[in-house]
């Protein structure tokens, strides 16, 4: 499969339905911004080092995700508004695993 | 007050590139920064980091980027002001401008080169409601003056390389020092880590863990926070709460400056200068955009380069100038230096 299908819900509540290549390796974060879901400058500050949290979303679907990192786990405990369900974007590879995959995106700090 | 030819608010890798373009023009350049040290996103999120993308360097660390556009130009003896905000913009008669930081400090000149990245940094807050009521009441999240310690009892919360720095250093000063993080495991260098396990055994330094503050308890001023471990809540008596979660990047004042922004950065005409829709006030690096706009260093440093030429024809409308190579003409600091190519030796064969 080239495409995958995720819905994510934009921080002001909407929800789009979108596509996104599995073989470009990209990473959620960088499909929310090529999608323009939150505004340039409130996403992906670091770039998608773990070193921001501006990515981090609430995984609402129960796909099998793989582990969190140790740098994911490190920048979450230092990040705000997180949940059971956080995850950071940036950490997330786009692949066939995350097909269907439901996500809200977590409000700006 | 501090005049220059080219004020540059925000001194990371674009702003610091500026100073030499100006200088080989003969511009003299001031930067303001509010951190308190030069090199923008480079030196303050990720200075031990390798950049594989800047021409001719096929692997610089940030940090020695930094350093490096430091050295080139020293020369040109650039002002700092540095660990203030440009807060306030005025535009005078003579249409020149006066830029003044959150601190009173005041800039005049005829050019303004607004190389803010993606902003100002500025210390993360955590979500507590009521914090806000307490800020410089107990609560500080940039340690500015370690005697207003002394002998107070000190909460800090935070997970990395500050938190531990100033829980350790703080220990010699204050009453009493807690630290609270989130997990047991902390992001920082491991001497670090080691000295604040050495207090804690010590018993100078009470840490709490995994736990988080989540709220602030006071009248009027700070009197204790209250801590929530697991499913157990508590109170914590203190004086000051110090919530140290690093800094982030926020456009600030400059949104409300009158300037055209799209994308959370400043429109400007990338055909011809990176000047914004105020005459003499230009935009350059990752603080702008324009069709097709990609936010890199080598893109910031050409941007620069056009912007210079731009504020010359400005500031000297009736000057004739052409773009001469450094190799050409050398580097001529306005420190007396001069740099210059050694000149071809000529020697007859017999
Ligand atoms: C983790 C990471 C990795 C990166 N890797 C690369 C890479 O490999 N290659 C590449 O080309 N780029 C990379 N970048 C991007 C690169 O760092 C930026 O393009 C570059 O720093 C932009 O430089 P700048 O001078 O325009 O802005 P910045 O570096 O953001 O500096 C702007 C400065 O302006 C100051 N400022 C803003 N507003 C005000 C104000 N009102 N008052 C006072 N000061 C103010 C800020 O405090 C800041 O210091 C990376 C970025 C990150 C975060
Ligand atoms: S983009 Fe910074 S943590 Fe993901």
């Amino acid at each position: 499969m080239q495409d995958i299908t995720l819905h994510i819900t934009d921080r002001e509540g909407v929800e789009h339905n979108i596509q996104a290549p599995t073989d470009m390796n990209m990473n959620l974060m960088e499909v929310i911004r090529s999608y323009e879901l939150a505004p340039e400058g409130t996403i992906g500050i670091c770039g998608g080092m773990a070193m921001c949290a501006s990515c981090q979303c609430y995984i609402e679907s129960d796909h099998d995700l793989p582990e969190q990192n140790y740098d994911e786990e490190a920048m979450l405990a230092e990040a705000f508004h997180v949940k059971e369900n956080s995850r950071l974007g940036c950490q997330l590879f786009i692949s066939d695993a995350l097909h269907e995959l439901k996500l809200t995106l977590a409000p700006e700090e | 007050m501090i005049k220059t030819d080219i004020l540059i608010i925000g001194a990371g890798p674009t702003g610091l590139f500026a100073v030499f373009e100006a200088g080989l023009l003969k511009l003299k350049c001031h930067l303001i920064d509010a951190l308190p040290q030069p090199g923008g996103q480079c030196s303050e999120i990720y200075p031990k980091k390798p950049i594989y993308d800047i021409p001719a360097f096929p692997e610089v660390l940030a940090g020695d980027l930094v350093d490096n556009l430091m050295k080139q130009i020293e020369a040109f003896q650039p002002g700092f002001t540095l660990g203030e905000r440009a807060q306030t913009i005025e535009k005078l008669e003579d249409d020149t401008f006066i830029v003044t930081t959150n601190k009173g400090t005041k800039h005049h000149a005829p050019v303004v080169a607004i190389a803010g990245g993606l902003g100002s940094f500025e210390p993360r807050k955590p979500p507590i409601t009521n914090i806000g009521d307490y800020e410089d009441h107990g609560v500080e999240y940039i340690i500015r003056d370690p005697e207003m310690y002394r002998g107070k009892k000190v909460v800090i919360a935070g997970g990395g390389d500050s938190a531990l720095d100033w829980s350790i250093f703080l220990t010699d000063i204050a009453e009493s020092v807690t630290l609270v993080h989130r997990r047991n495991e902390f992001r920082g260098a491991l001497d670090s880590v080691d000295k604040v396990q050495e207090l804690k055994d010590a018993g100078k330094i009470e840490l709490i863990t995994p736990a988080e503050v989540i709220d602030v308890v006071g009248n009027g001023k700070v009197e204790g926070v209250s801590v929530k471990r697991g499913a157990e809540v508590f109170n914590k008596e203190c004086d000051h709460f110090i919530p140290l979660f690093g800094l982030a990047p926020k456009l600030g004042p400059i949104a409300d400056w009158g300037l055209e922004i799209e994308k959370n950065a400043i429109v400007v005409n990338n055909a011809l200068d990176y000047q914004t829709n105020i005459p003499g006030i230009y935009a350059i690096g990752d603080v702008n955009t324009y069709p097709g706009k990609l936010k890199l260093i080598l893109c910031g440093f050409h941007e620069a380069t056009l912007m210079c030429q731009s504020a010359y024809k400005r500031i000297f409308p009736d000057k004739r100038y052409v773009m001469k190579y450094t190799t050409v003409g050398g580097v001529e600091g306005f420190d007396g230096s001069k740099k210059e190519a050694p000149k071809a030796v000529i020697k007859a064969i017999n």
